[in-house]
């Protein structure tokens, strides 16, 4: 790990879940440097140059964010995002379970910046661990001041409470996610108007990922220029078929190549074959792209995207259509029901993987399977959701036509074949 | 059925105060009530209503949305098998197998002895430990066989 990581060594051995161990490594400075140094528009500014975006998969820059905020409103809330629900994206758990207080810090820092006195920290229902240290930690910064009336001595008043999600990943969409924290079905609102004029009970919100606020007290501390030059930094999640998968701390701009190695490499003997750069939302990319640095710009031109920074890695004994079928199934399970092309287009496309998956494939298949993404796409959804199917699916019929192929024409898997004749008998 | 106790009761009421608007602690209200009784039958979900001055209607809407909400009365332990990416790259589709075979039920199903309710699950968004499995609020993994039928053993006897 490079001596310069922001986030993670605050996680590493027994964390910093712990207060004094947290201010033993500096925790709270920054946010008491903010609070009693800084204006709330030189902490906005700061962050803006310092390149901080949204790390929750949209990557929306975070100070634009907070600058759609309304300066004159009576009644603004923070809200916090820490649904992590992304297939193969628990950097944000990882956070929360072993350095709470980088985000309860980050809160402070961002609710002074946008003028709340409020914040909500929404997890969802299975992260026990991570609501449980997070609420210690809401509880011990109160004790200390850091939270609750004039903290830090200042005339700033600040609650944070942790709410419980009860079990839905389109709670993760921001608009969903208000609708669940106001006690309703966890289904998206229109936009506009965006939460940031008509968020949570209508008044001005900003919804911010759980690393994204936990990167502030770096951003503060280091000022923007140094905290720039370290890539910006990035937690990675890494799994798959790698030797040591784990959250990983790196320069957005790495490559692919590297997040791989970071994470052991690949298991001996085995060939990489593809991966998802930013969970599975993202489009799939082959041994081609092993070069192309994991940021923004160059994933989008690469055909993919960063997304929440979750690189799902697979080797040569993978098969790509049951790996997408997966895909498909997860988003048939968590489409809201709210609009058609969702609701029906994941449900007609697990129809058809699981005929070709049980050797009931069809000729025409392949051309149906990428007609109704084509109806899925490019803002025919009501939501990211949806949308989220397309790009890997279209990808896997581009890159791994064959595959599919094999399978609707002899109803058996080639990957499966070509291991099976690999095994030397009694070897 | 009997009613929620009054602690409960009392707990209920004083959620709203951590908002602006009371309908915010539905979903809390409703774990609580969860908690006491181990599901939500329709007494409960009418006391909620009844407690937070909701329409049962909109109770009854909620509470059907969310996969953690009970409708049904649950096996003594949740077991949450992930299958999403991940797990299922590191062989998650032979534990799910060992599973129905072990426990005589298909995912969402519970156990005749009400041991055990089993779910496939979406990612649990504890990857490292692919392949892994939630029972109740445990996580547990890179998970064998062998060590799925330890944990039966052990769960079980709780």
């Amino acid at each position: 790990m490079p001596a310069e990581s922001v986030l993670l060594r605050f996680m590493e051995g027994e964390g910093t879940a712990d207060l004094d161990a947290y201010l033993r490594a500096g925790g709270y400075a920054a946010a008491r440097h903010a609070l009693t140094a800084l204006t709330p528009e030189g902490v906005i500014d700061i962050v803006d140059q310092s390149g901080l975006r949204g790390k929750g998969g949209a990557g929306f820059p975070t100070a634009r964010k907070w600058k759609f905020i309304p300066r004159g409103a009576p009644l603004k809330y923070v809200v916090v995002n820490g649904d992590e629900a992304e297939p193969c994206t628990f950097k944000d758990h990882m956070l929360l379970e072993r350095a709470p207080h980088l985000l309860v810090e980050g809160i402070i820092i961002a609710a002074y910046a946008v003028g709340a006195r409020k914040a909500y920290v929404y997890v969802r229902r299975e992260g026990y661990l991570a609501r449980e240290r997070l609420r210690q930690a809401v509880a011990a910064a109160h004790a200390r001041g850091f939270l609750g009336r004039k903290i830090f001595g200042t005339e700033m008043d600040l609650d944070v409470v942790v709410h419980s999600g009860a079990g839905a990943y389109i709670a993760g969409e921001e608009t969903a996610l208000l609708e669940s924290l106001e006690g309703r079905r966890a289904m998206p609102r229109q936009r506009p108007p965006f939460p940031a004029v008509f968020g949570l009970y209508g008044r001005p919100t900003v919804v911010n990922n759980v690393e994204t606020l936990s990167h502030l007290p770096a951003v503060i501390r280091l000022g923007a220029e140094a905290y720039r030059a370290l890539g910006p930094p990035a937690l990675f999640s890494v799994s798959g078929h790698v030797r040591t998968p784990g959250v990983y701390e790196l320069p957005l701009g790495t490559p692919m190549r590297q997040v791989i190695a970071a994470a052991g490499g690949l298991r001996a003997g085995r060939r990489f074959k593809a991966a998802f750069p930013g969970g599975s939302s993202s489009a799939i990319l082959t041994a081609e792209h092993l070069d192309v640095p994991m940021d923004y710009e160059p994933l989008r031109a690469a055909g993919s995207m960063l997304g929440s920074a979750s690189l799902i890695v697979m080797d040569d004994t993978t098969c790509i259509v049951r790996v997408v079928a997966r895909a498909v199934a997860f988003y048939k399970e968590e489409s809201c029901g709210k609009c058609t092309p969702c609701r029906e287009g994941t449900y007609w496309l697990s129809q058809i993987f699981d005929r070709i998956l049980t050797g009931r494939g069809r000729a025409e298949d392949l051309e149906l399977l990428a007609h109704i993404s084509r109806g899925m796409s490019n803002g025919a959804c009501f939501c990211l959701l949806g949308e989220s199917v397309p790009p890997s699916l279209e990808a896997s019929l581009r890159h791994f036509r064959h595959e599919y192929e094999y399978h609707i024409r002899t109803g058996r898997c080639d990957v499966e074949e070509a291991l099976a004749a690999a095994v030397v008998p009694g070897a | 059925m009997p009613p929620l106790p009054d602690e409960a009761r009392d707990e209920i009421r004083r959620l709203p105060d951590h908002y602006e608007q009371r309908r915010s602690a539905l979903l809390p209200a409703l774990f609580v009530a969860q908690r006491e009784i181990g599901w939500l039958p329709p007494e409960a979900l009418q006391e909620v209503a009844d407690l937070l001055d909701l329409p049962l209607s909109d109770v009854t809407a909620v509470a059907s949305f969310y996969r953690f909400f009970f409708l049904e009365p649950p096996g003594r332990h949740l077991i949450l098998l992930c299958t999403n990416l991940a797990c299922l790259l590191n062989g998650a589709e032979g534990l799910r197998r060992h599973l129905e075979e072990r426990l005589g039920i298909r995912p969402g199903q519970t156990t005749p002895d009400g041991a055990f309710t089993f779910r496939e699950s979406e990612c649990l968004a504890a990857c490292h430990l692919a392949p892994m499995l939630m029972v109740d609020r445990e996580r547990f993994g890179p998970l064998t066989p062998r060590a799925v039928d330890e944990l039966l053993e052990r769960y079980r006897a709780r």
